[in-house]
């Protein structure tokens, strides 16, 4: 396929729209990083206040990364989705169909046919963890390091959970909470907060721990060569390379693996929690109700006449 | 006074210590996991796929009372010394 000029152009705007976000990042991380000796375990920055009336709004920098990491992403899917064609001519078409199939199977394979719409949703909340715990890889705070994003997410994904509990109708959401027995009730109402508190927990404390283990091993490497005699120990040489052996695992795998769990939660909650027989029970009192008003309403028209 | 900080340090730090006993469950639950994978991989290889995937969905959830345990530990020496200081502090004036 012959690339046009507008075409060039509009790619390169496309990848500048990928990499300036994180150029950006790395830049406002050295621009405020406060000063510190040693090892610096922290949470995130807070970069300035907005007054609110019932608790003061805080602009961290987690949600400027977050906003980042968002431009990033929109910033692949219109590379990858330009230039699209029914006989697929750039490679890069063949990596995004690539990527919604093997999503669309995963979503068919665990929540099943009436769920195919959540497939977007999925991708979205898996690719924005993924590059989120990514990103401390270019020195910017990682957002899923900070327990309120993660939060943020697991609340969104329990009112997604109770949203589709209650389809089944709420005398049927009541009900669920006394079974299999009515004692058991003060124990299912605690699974059902567990719920997004587990999600939470299990996303920021599996990136934070890989967070703090970088930070220890670097500083420890770093007054290990301190100690060595002459000018070997002028040059922290030995923070180059075995970090990353760590930070492999810490970094890549880990934030992959977690981005992938927290999406296959989220599917198997939504879809394990729906009322499946009660949903269709209540679809068919709806329709024959509404067949049985049209019935009396077509009487009513035939008495009159 | 000195004393009071002391002690406050020195339970923040071993409550620390104690709630990372909790590694030893994830550990065990997870030796169990992987061992059992192997002896399905062994006896039918040709699932390996299935059981990998598996494996390491069951692995990442039995990973999270250890990692519960993990930021009890960190909340005890990161944030807790400094607001005890402060109540210490606070009620000593």
């Amino acid at each position: 396929m012959n690339k046009t000029l507008k075409f060039r152009i509009v790619d390169i705007f496309y990848l500048f729209l990928i990499i300036a976000p994180l150029v950006a990042g790395m830049v406002i991380k050295v621009l405020t990083e406060p000063a510190a000796e040693g090892i610096k375990i922290a949470g995130a920055n807070i970069f300035f206040t907005i007054p609110f009336f019932i608790q003061d709004i805080v602009i961290t920098e987690s949600q400027i990364n977050s906003w980042l990491i968002i431009i990033t992403i929109l910033g692949i899917c219109l590379y990858l989705t330009h230039g699209l064609k029914t006989v697929p001519g750039l490679k890069r078409q063949h990596l995004a169909e690539m990527a919604v199939e093997k999503v669309d199977a995963l979503v068919l394979e665990n929540m099943g046919e009436m769920f195919m719409g959540f497939s977007p949703f999925i991708a979205g909340i898996m690719i924005l963890s993924a590059l989120s715990s990514l990103s401390c890889l270019v020195g910017m705070y990682s957002p899923t390091s900070d327990i309120n994003v993660t939060a943020g997410w697991a609340i969104l994904v329990f009112i997604l959970i109770t949203h589709y509990k209650l389809k089944g109708g709420f005398g049927n959401y009541l009900k669920s909470f006394a079974e299999p027995v009515v004692i058991l009730t003060p124990m299912n109402i605690i699974s059902e907060i567990a719920t997004p508190v587990s999600m939470a927990f299990r996303h920021y404390g599996n990136v934070l721990s890989g967070a703090v283990i970088s930070a220890l091993l670097g500083s420890f490497l770093g007054g290990l060569t301190k100690k060595l005699p002459g000018i070997l120990g002028q040059i922290p040489f030995l923070r180059a390379g075995i970090p990353a052996v760590l930070s492999l695992y810490f970094d890549i795998f880990s934030g992959c693996m977690q981005a992938f769990i927290f999406a296959m939660l989220t599917m198997l909650y939504v879809s394990g929690g729906f009322p499946g027989e009660a949903y269709e029970k209540r679809m068919k009192r709806k329709i024959e109700r509404a067949k049985k008003r049209a019935e009396a309403k077509a009487r009513a028209a035939a008495d009159k006449v | 006074m000195e004393i009071a900080i002391g002690l406050i340090l020195a339970g923040c730090a071993l409550g620390a210590g104690c709630a990372m006993i909790a590694g030893i469950g994830p550990g065990i639950g997870e030796g169990n996991a992987v061992g059992q994978a192997c002896a399905a991989i062994g006896r039918q290889p040709e699932s390996k796929g299935p059981v990998t995937t598996t494996l390491l969905f069951g692995c990442a959830i039995a990973e999270t009372t250890g990692l519960y345990a993990l930021v009890i530990a960190i909340l005890l020496i990161f944030v807790a010394p400094q607001r005890l200081v402060n109540i210490l502090v606070n009620a000593l004036k």
